[in-house]
Order: structure tokens, then sequence, then C-alpha cells
């Protein structure tokens, strides 16, 4: 069993107006440092049998991230 | 308007608009029917509206689920074979995410749920669901949405400008910093169509801010009768 991590992301040309409103709330913690932050989903996808990565691959092109507004990676999980 | 012409609703679980969507293809003067998501065929019905609300508890992104349902499948092959079909809201990021319409919709660039009355100017009153309308025409129905932001790469929006495929462009205001001010599009032969806001919602004066969105439904029950 194979456990495969997706991270999806919006393009970087995407306004991400959930990002943008943590990033404006972190200064009030005292994060002072932190200039910008982008928001995505990530999945944890067990995969039993074949190849986990091109399972995944193809599950994160059909159906995990929709392409006209996310990028996403897959890895194996260390 | 014959009676005899039929118009599916299609409900999935999650879905709020699919009532007033039956209620204003039955004002037109169609029969509405209702598509049950997990049905394998449309029971024969003329055209489809997929209607608003969060199907599938619009997880993952809205209508991404939805998307694969067995019913969908169906009004692809309809949609592709020139079956008139209508997306509202939910209906409309249905028709994106099964690439029967390009580009995406997103959260609302305000980050807040937009309720209120819109109103909208119609680019293009040649397609299945607005030849009641005139080119130019400002309508106003409601708007109910915390994802609608249309978006799309630069060159889908150039070619739906160049085509006149903007059906619908919000006008006094974009309500969720829709790219060019879209709020609704058509496919290249004008039998596909989705929007953001709501036209069952604007089909009496009694309960509705006008009966402007009436005028989607009766364009497509001539459009049938023409065929």
């Amino acid at each position: 069993m194979a456990r495969v991590i997706v991270d999806v992301m919006p393009k970087p040309e995407i306004l991400d107006p959930q990002g943008q409103a943590i990033a404006r709330a972190l200064p009030s913690l005292g994060f002072d440092n932190v200039t910008s932050v982008r928001q995505g989903k990530r999945f944890e996808i067990e995969v039993d049998g074949g190849d986990p990565l091109d399972v995944a691959n193809r599950a994160a092109e059909a159906m995990l991230a929709n392409p006209v507004i996310e990028d996403f990676t897959v890895r194996i999980e260390d | 308007m014959s009676a005899t012409l039929t118009v599916g609703v299609v409900t999935f679980p999650g879905s709020l608009d699919d009532r007033d969507a039956a209620r204003a293809v039955t004002a037109s003067g169609a029969t509405a029917v209702s598509l049950w998501h997990g049905d394998t065929d449309l029971k024969g019905v003329d055209a489809v509206v997929l209607p608003g609300g969060f199907s599938y508890g619009d997880y993952l992104r809205g209508g991404a689920i939805a998307r694969f349902s067995p019913v969908v499948a169906e009004v692809i092959r309809a949609a592709n074979d020139g079956m008139p079909v209508l997306g509202i809201c939910n209906g409309f990021q249905v028709l994106c995410e099964a690439h029967l319409l390009p580009g995406a919709l997103v959260r609302n660039a305000g980050l807040r749920f937009i309720c209120r009355d819109q109103q909208l100017t119609v680019e293009n009153a040649s397609t299945r669901w607005t030849s009641g309308y005139t080119e130019g025409e400002t309508i106003t129905i409601p708007v109910k949405h915390g994802e609608g932001r249309y978006v799309a790469t630069a060159d889908t929006i150039a070619e739906l400008e160049a085509e006149g495929r903007v059906a619908f462009r919000y006008q006094g205001g974009n309500p969720n910093g829709a790219l060019n001010d879209i709020a609704g599009i058509t496919n290249a032969a004008g039998n596909v169509v989705g929007l953001m806001p709501h036209p069952e919602h604007a089909i009496d004066l009694l309960t509705g801010p006008s009966a402007d969105g009436l005028t989607m439904f009766t364009s497509v029950l001539k459009s049938l009768v023409a065929a």
C-alpha cells in the first residue's frame, strides 16, 4: 500500500482571495514578516496495486484539480 | 406553445432551486420533468435545466462531483447532439466542470456571499435560451452565490468575446469580480448556456424583482417549436 500526496494550488495568475485574507490577518498576530499567502488543498491517497504515482496523476487530472484554475504536484509520501 | 414539450430539471443531492426551476418551466408553458442525479436516461425530454444549489455539498469544488453523476453523462451526450441545456448558478459550475462550457467559477473576489437583485445586459440574443430578448437589453434578476467569479485563460476570454459568446454581462456593478463582467456564456452552437444569476427566481412580480427571467424559458420553447 502506497500513500501518495497530491497538492493542488491555485494557478499564480488566479486571484486567491482566501490566501489574501489570511495574509492580511497574520500581522495582527505579530507575524509581521509574512508577505504573501496562497491557499490550496492537500490530498492523501492510498493506492493498493498498480503504479501509485500514475494512478494519483490520472486522478488529479480527472477530478482532484481543475486545470483551468489549479496546478497540482504528486509525490510518494516519505 | 405546445404542452407536449418537456423540460427536464435535474435534482442532485444538495440542489436548492430545482422546484423554482420546475415552476418556471411550467409557467413558460412546458411540462417539467424531474430527473434524478442517478438517472441513466433523460426520459425523452426536449431540454434540460441544471438548477442552483450546492450539489454534493460543493465538496472538492462547486459542481466537481455532480459532473461525474450518471445523469450528467447523459446531459453531456445530449448537449453534444444539440439538445438545449441551461445551467443556473451551481448548474453553470457543473457545465464548466463538464467542459460543456469553458472556464471556471471561483470564490467571489470580496469573499462574501452576494444575494441581491442584479442588472444584466443581454449580450447575445441568438442562443436557444436568449432569443426572446433583444441584444443590449437590460434585465433584472437575482444573484445569490459565494463562488461566482468567472475566470478563464486570456485566450479563452478573447475567443468568447470575439465570437459573441458572452451571453450576459453584469451591469451597474460586478458582484464577484468576474473577468470582463461576465455573468453568463454560451457554447459555440448556442444550445448550452450557463449563468450565475437566477432567472427562475424572476418569473413573477409577486415574488421576484421582475418577470425578466421567464423569457429564458419561453425562448427555449419557441426554439423547440421552430426546430
